[in-house]
């Protein structure tokens, strides 16, 4: 890989111990993926909840969060992805004291490299969305595929580590999504029905992503009229990443570097047709009609402030039935402007608990689950009934308003 | 007899060990209880198998971007896999592997590496070099 000078300097430890582990890091994956040279980027995102850095992932933090103020600062804005512990709630969730210091000791030499705790995954709904051309190093599958597809920016899947590394040398190597040629679709996906709420635009994320089942493949989908929500394409954009490891993907007409299909080359492929039975056979293992529910989810990704209201406006005035809990998570900021609406009480009245900064999958779910006696979880986020079948929960799909009826009645609706 | 399979150079050391093969995707973290060094997810194809030590070999990775710390985790717990070969890697587990300093190498020039290797053969898996052996 050609490095600059400022690059040469940083790997020659110039510019301290993190630095120049950081530009390392850079040269492997650069190698790994035939990057020619590194491309400046002007934000990053990390992944780092203590459930996957455990105790070695937080000595690896603190470690750089002992080095000299000007060598452990960030070179570039870092914002952090949801948290595994609400310091405020972790006891009432079953959560230890070893998970709470864990997250306590990451926060802190978080703070000391001055890196931004906004515990987010909807960052382009609420702190800074990227510019189209923006290269950015994103972490969080659904911020990625977001920022790629909807904001037009650039960036791959950048894993914690990754995410840390561009963000203390200001770059990142230039491979795959930051190249022209590596964002023209190569599967093409036609839809002639309209979509109706959240979840089923996460269904359609989720087949479209199992379809093309491969980081390198873009899907570019036509057929589709009604223009989404930034809640709807964000729940099928973290649909399509959870169950296809899917990057990035074009929609005719929508999203803006496919105004027609010949822009990304859809032209030239092959069209395959998205039918209900494609839903329907999706959906199958997640169907549990007139079973008891242990507890409702919203989560995956975290609620925007319009997400809240919604929940909000179905829970006011009425109770969960005792046997089922409801937990809710969003963001900092989105909790303190759900608070000043009312929306928080609404949901508190409701018998629910909004969780602060985390989300659910993130936040040792298999703990969790145990020390709460919970198995059937049920939610309107098809990304989080993908992963939590690994975590010894049984999932299943709804509705919002599906999902807080059977809060309600205290079974599946 | 000796097979050479050729691949892109990878990450990390040599390594040798047992393969353990199978046709599905891969993630650290919805597929594994890491706590007893196991396939956990019901219907993935390697349910309730050990990953210890083994040299796990799949067609592509999935899933979210928690697995770049987890294979470092993994690693300093001595419950891991010692290698990770696939068809096509995600940049979340060449990222994942880079930290750990764990084997991991793709695009294999023979074709489909889940049907080149199979389970319980001994491999040495050379990075640098770009290749992996089958031995005998």
């Amino acid at each position: 890989m050609k490095l600059s000078p400022h690059e040469e300097a940083m790997l020659a430890g110039e510019m301290g111990a993190a630095r120049k582990w950081a530009v390392e890091h850079q040269l492997q994956i650069g190698r790994m993926f035939d990057a020619e040279d590194m491309v400046v980027v002007s934000q990053a995102h990390m992944m780092a909840d203590p459930e996957s850095l455990g105790e070695a992932g937080v000595s690896f933090f603190e470690k750089f969060a002992e080095l000299p103020a000007d060598e452990r600062r960030v070179a570039i804005p870092l914002l952090t992805d949801p948290r595994g512990v609400d310091l405020s709630y972790y006891d009432k969730l079953g959560q230890t004291e070893e998970m709470a210091n864990l997250e306590r000791r990451f926060v802190a030499a978080c703070l000391k490299m001055s890196v931004m705790m906004t515990d987010t995954c909807i960052n382009y709904q609420t702190i800074m969305p990227p510019v189209y051309g923006d290269h950015v190093a994103f972490g969080d599958t659904g911020v990625v595929i977001y920022a790629n597809s909807v904001c037009g920016a650039r960036s791959n899947f950048e894993g914690g580590p990754s995410a840390l590394a561009a963000a203390l040398t200001g770059r990142t190597p230039r491979y795959g999504l930051h190249l022209d040629r590596n964002r023209q679709a190569t599967r093409r996906y036609r839809v002639d029905f309209k979509l109706e709420g959240l979840t089923e635009w996460g269904v359609l994320g989720a087949v479209i992503g199992r379809k093309a089942g491969s980081y390198w493949e873009v899907p570019v989908i036509e057929g589709i009229e009604q223009v989404p929500t930034s809640d709807e394409i964000k729940h099928m954009g973290a649909a399509m990443a959870s169950y296809g490891s899917t990057p990035l993907f074009h929609m005719v007409g929508i999203t803006p570097e496919c105004q027609s299909l010949v822009d990304v080359g859809g032209d030239k492929l092959d069209c395959e047709v998205v039918s209900r039975a494609d839903f329907d056979t999706l959906k199958k293992p997640f169907g549990a009609k007139g079973e008891k529910v242990d507890v409702v989810v919203f989560a995956a990704p975290q609620l925007s402030l319009v997400e809240m209201q919604q929940v909000a406006d179905l829970c006011r005035g009425k109770q969960r039935n005792s046997g089922t809990s409801l937990i809710v998570c969003t963001s900092p900021s989105v909790v303190a402007d759900a608070k000043r609406l009312g929306f928080i009480s609404d949901i508190e009245n409701f018998g629910g608990k909004v969780l602060e900064g985390t989300c659910f999958y993130q936040q040792y779910a298999r703990e969790v689950g145990e020390a709460n006696g919970w198995k059937r979880l049920l939610s309107n986020s098809t990304k989080i009934v993908n992963i939590l079948g690994g975590y010894g929960y049984q999932p299943a799909l709804a509705s919002m308003e599906d999902c807080i009826a059977s809060a309600i009645q205290g079974e599946v609706v | 007899m000796e097979q050479v399979l050729k691949c892109h150079v990878g990450i990390g050391g040599v390594v040798e060990g047992e393969a353990l093969v199978a046709t599905d995707n891969f993630s650290a973290r919805y597929d594994l209880n890491r706590i007893k060094g196991v396939f956990s997810r019901p219907d993935h194809a390697l349910a309730g198998q050990s990953y210890k030590d083994k040299i796990l070999v799949f067609n592509t990775a999935k899933g979210g971007v928690a697995s770049a710390w987890m294979l470092h985790e993994m690693v300093s717990r001595g419950i891991a896999p010692r290698a990770i070969l696939f068809n096509t890697a995600n940049t979340i587990l060449a990222q994942g592997a880079a930290l750990a300093n764990m084997a991991m190498c793709d695009r294999f020039e023979d074709g489909d590496v889940t049907a080149l290797i199979k389970s319980g053969q001994q491999l040495i898996v050379d990075p640098v070099k770009g290749q992996v052996t089958i031995k005998g």
